[in-house]
């Protein structure tokens, strides 16, 4: 890209060089002309004026008049001959040879009479019809016509040379400095690649394209990193999480095994070993979910209906529950509020919500006005709100954000059961709803309040 | 009751082969979607047990042919895919229940039974009856020894399905996916409070309990011990 910054400064530098130059000779031709004719029309006009004097002037008297306007001062130019060629008045010494075959005349050189020899200088001429028996040649100096001419073709010469030099410089400088910007970025990349993923594109504070292109891909690194620290968390507590449960699977089959009690002892510990084998099932199957749902794949089976009337259901299904607990249940949702959602994954999050109220509840030594979970679903300013509130124990303000991620079980309920992917899968079947979750404070306790967009209106 | 077994992995097949013939029923086995399909298209069977991810023809190709071919033997699917999308795309290909991996014996058992029963044509029966228990489909009123018991909606779809399925095992998931209509994780046991309190209904107050756990499996409703 470099480079090409430099071709392009280079291109352009080149371009506007033709076109000036283009410009300029135009000009400069035009200007030649423009005095070349001018000369030509004056020779003509006193070449009619002396043809016209002649009439009736005898050699002599032409002669002296020739003379005359031969001695005064300026460009002007005379020769007057008989027919023989010999000289007979004018500051011309002899005819020219150029001129001998061009009977309308031309550009011809000739010596000035008080010049270095060896000088000649440049002029045109004409003939001048002045009579049979003699010929008259008139013509100017045009010496400084042409002086001033070199001139400008000089000036012009230094002018684009000057400027050709400057934009090859700019351009070379440009190119440099976007080069080694841009090694810098390789640079990065590279040593990124080595496996420093931490490793950033310095930016120059000019605030220009690079810079943009510098801090986007600074945002693709950070996303990256984050995504890749996320993974290495999953992995991490996939190992504590999944292989702990497993080892104690593998400990009581051991244990059976080596129980003197022999059939009973085997029944015993076959049977923990299926109740351990199926909540390994269960924390494997949540798992699969939130990384399904976090690859966003379940759009086939968004369906439109009526919220309200699932949370209600779902909560219903946990009265008996809470009431086992010696909780009150208090279920509110209004009618109405229609959303375009997984009806199923919905489901999973109000019954994650409800259990994880329940269970959080239930241990508390509270009075009997506390021992309340709160389940309930509203539209508020376009979108629709899922609210479950416990009596527990709540999550510290800065736990809260945490308690959303896999795996992440705060050590206070390390040891009550469940998997730990609660509030993660209800996170999860948020985001897929282009909806949110939030922890509040519910003083004392927790409230989740998860809110969804609500469907357009039906057509 | 006669069953064919589609399923590429040889211990899991041999398993539940054992397993169903141990339940009094038979079970063919096919290794591969091609020989399944042909098997199926020429034999009888009850209920086919098809996996989803097979050699040569993916299980729910299989299960479209045969229902382009207006086959319409029960299919209980099997697959490792349990997202919510693949559960839907199963039964779109015809299949009448789905299954995800891992599973218990038990849970497949019952569902293949429940599975086996609804391909009878059921004449319309508005009244169930289990020993002294009557529910009428018509009146909703449920009564045990001719004394009415009140029930709540949800209670009574409860017995409901319990009694249409009575004297066979009914897993809890069942439970949800049928009385719910939920396929989803309930985390705790929920079905197991509210069969509790289906059963002080029901059967507080007599000798004879007619609602059962069967352990390790789900419920039962059966006139007599289980």
């Amino acid at each position: 890209m470099g480079t090409q910054a430099f071709r392009l400064a280079a291109a352009s530098a080149a371009a506007f060089l033709i076109v000036s130059a283009l410009i300029v000779g135009a000009l400069f031709l035009q200007t030649n002309t423009l005095l070349t004719d001018h000369v030509v029309e004056e020779l003509h006009g006193e070449a009619a004026e002396l043809a016209r004097e002649s009439q009736g002037l005898d050699t002599e008297a032409l002669a002296d008049k020739i003379r005359q306007r031969a001695a005064a001062t300026g460009t002007g130019l005379y020769l007057l001959t008989d027919a023989n060629g010999k000289k007979l008045a004018g500051n011309l010494p002899e005819f020219p040879a150029a001129l001998a075959e061009s009977p309308t005349g031309g550009v011809f050189r000739y010596p000035r009479a008080g010049d270095a020899p060896g000088i000649e200088r440049l002029a045109v001429a004409i003939p001048a019809d002045v009579g049979h028996d003699r010929r008259l040649l008139i013509g100017r100096d045009i010496a400084e016509q042409v002086e001033f001419a070199a001139r400008v073709k000089r000036t012009f010469l230094w002018g684009f040379g000057a400027l050709a030099l400057a934009a090859m410089i700019a351009g070379l400088a440009m190119g440099r400095s976007v080069l080694s910007r841009i090694e810098v970025i390789n640079a990065t990349s590279r040593s990124i690649m080595g496996g420093d993923l931490s490793r950033r594109i310095p930016l120059s504070g000019r605030e220009d394209e690079l810079d943009d292109l510098s801090q986007s891909l600074n945002g693709m690194l950070d996303r990256i990193e984050q995504l890749m620290n996320g993974l290495r968390e999953v992995s991490d507590n996939i190992a504590h999480d999944l292989k702990t449960p497993l080892n104690r699977l593998r400990n009581s089959a051991e244990a059976a095994l080596r129980d003197p009690r022999g059939a009973d002892a085997y029944r015993e510990g076959l049977e923990g070993s299926i109740e351990k084998a199926d909540d390994l099932i269960k924390t494997f199957n949540a798992l699969l979910l939130i990384a399904r749902l976090e690859a966003g794949v379940v759009e086939e089976t968004a369906e439109r209906f009526d919220l309200g009337r699932l949370v209600h259901d779902v909560a219903e299904l946990y009265e008996p529950v809470a009431e086992e607990q010696g909780l009150t249940l208090n279920i509110e949702t209004e009618p109405g509020i229609e959303v375009r959602a997984n009806r199923q994954l919905i489901g999973q999050a109000v019954a994650n919500l409800a259990d994880n109220a329940i269970k959080y509840s239930a241990g508390m030594d509270r009075p009997l006005e506390l021992r309340v979970v709160a389940v309930k679903a509203r539209a508020k300013s376009g979108f629709a709100e899922i609210c479950v509130a416990d009596r527990g124990p709540g999550i510290e303000d800065k736990d809260r954000e945490r308690a959303l991620r896999r795996f992440v079980r705060l050590e206070k309920s390390r040891t009550q059961p469940g998997t730990g992917l609660g509030l993660s899968l209800v996170a999860a079947v948020a985001r897929l709803h282009a909806g949110a979750v939030r922890l509040e404070d519910n003083d004392p306790g927790l409230r989740v309040v998860l809110t969804l967009p609500l469907a357009p209106p039906s057509p | 009751m006669r069953v064919l077994v589609i399923e590429d992995d040889r211990e899991t097949a041999q398993f539940l082969q054992k397993s169903l013939k141990e339940s009094g029923h038979s079970a063919d086995l096919a290794g591969d979607g091609e020989t399944g399909l042909a098997m199926a298209q020429s034999g009888t069977y009850d209920i086919l047990v098809v996996d989803r991810m097979l050699p040569r023809l993916d299980g729910l190709t299989v299960i479209k042919t045969l229902r382009t071919e207006g086959n319409r033997t029960a299919v209980l699917i099997l697959s490792a895919l349990g997202d919510v999308d693949d559960r839907v795309k199963g039964l779109r290909a015809g299949g009448d229940d789905y299954l995800t991996k891992p599973y218990a014996y038990t849970e497949l058992l019952a569902r293949i039974e429940a599975l086996a029963r609804r391909a009878i044509p059921e004449e319309q029966e508005t009244r169930y009856a289990v020993g002294d228990l009557v529910l009428d489909r018509l009146s909703h009123r449920v009564t045990r020894a001719g004394e009415a018991i009140q029930l709540q909606p949800r209670e009574y779809r409860l017995l409901e399905y319990l009694m249409k399925n009575a004297g066979q095992v009914v897993t809890r998931t069942m439970l949800l996916e049928n009385v719910w209509d939920y396929h989803f994780d309930p985390q705790t046991n929920v079905i197991d409070v509210h069969v509790s309190r289906l059963r002080s209904k029901i059967d507080k107050g007599f000798d004879k309990p007619l609602l059962h756990t069967v352990r390790g499996a789900g419920y039962m409703v059966r006139d007599g011990a289980v």
